[in-house]
């Protein structure tokens, strides 16, 4: 059953590299909040893959509470640049 | 292992290979606006597809699952908005290669 | 911990480790309160790889959310009162 699993979990790092890439050179703060979203994003997907592998259900409730709360600081992120840069 | 478990890491696989989209999407897109569009939309359909790969998997998990496939569904076109409308207020440049900007027609408009 | 959890480890660690470096060394105050809650954020994680459920979800609450949204919302305040 794991072993199945390893495939699409090596795509998912694949794609957390690109996007931590662009958090690590992304010119304006707007461009890492951007790859914060989507790494966060990601991060669910490896939270899901994590609870299949071990088979425990409560690991989805991780997946919810984070989901949850990194809508909230890229949304508050958001309203700080919508002021202007730096 | 049955037919539904096998369906379901196609699935998976699928939806881990629409997030690795959206990865070289933030990695080569050329500038704010379109790495958002990237980096939202993709997601999005990458991470609802191995939500419903690992519902397949698990039947027994499906609640769950589909409570945080709808909270995404919810969340992330929100936040892909209020990006946009941040980035555009703050003064982000587009890049060269666009021909419209529609937003700030409407504020000329407005104003 | 099979292989799968090995390797989500291994990647999860690594990105944190990058955004740590990185909210050191950058001069912009917004990058650096972003580059500490995604360490807050992998470390969830990381602690789920762990086998650790409840202190990832304290980790994700207190570290990423509630430390981010404070953050950004004092910001915000030291701006208005500079602009007075």
């Amino acid at each position: 059953m794991t072993d199945t699993l390893l495939l699409p979990a090596a795509i998912a790092a694949l794609a957390l590299a690109a996007a931590f890439w662009r958090f690590l050179v992304g010119p304006r703060p707007v461009d890492r909040v951007v790859a914060f979203d989507g790494l966060t994003i990601i991060a669910i997907t490896g939270l899901v893959l994590s609870a299949l592998a071990s088979g425990r259900s409560i690991y989805l409730d991780v997946a919810l509470v984070y989901a949850l709360l990194s809508f909230l600081g890229v949304i508050v992120a958001a309203r700080y640049l919508e002021g202007g840069e730096q | 292992m049955n037919a539904l478990a096998i369906l379901g890491v196609m699935v998976m696989t699928a939806g881990a290979v629409f997030l690795a989209f959206a990865g070289l999407g933030l990695y080569r897109m050329p500038d704010t606006y379109t790495r958002i569009q990237a980096g939202t939309k993709a997601t999005t359909l990458g991470t609802i597809l191995t939500l419903v790969g690992a519902a397949l998997i698990m039947p027994d998990w499906g609640v769950k699952l589909l409570l945080i496939a709808l909270f995404l569904m919810f969340t992330n076109p929100l936040s892909s908005q209020v990006l946009a409308r941040a980035a555009h207020r703050a003064g982000v440049p587009a890049t060269k290669e666009s021909k419209a900007d529609a937003l700030a027609e409407d504020r000329e408009e407005l104003a | 911990m099979s292989t799968l959890m090995q390797g989500l480890g291994l990647v999860i660690a690594l990105a944190t480790i990058g955004a740590a470096t990185l909210a050191i060394l950058t001069r912009s105050t917004v990058t650096a309160v972003l580059a500490a809650g995604l360490v807050s954020l992998l470390a969830s994680v990381l602690f789920v790889v762990l086998a650790a459920p409840d202190v990832a979800m304290t980790e994700a609450a207190i570290g990423s959310g509630l430390t981010t949204f404070l953050f950004f919302f004092v910001m915000g305040r030291i701006r208005r009162e500079s602009e007075k």
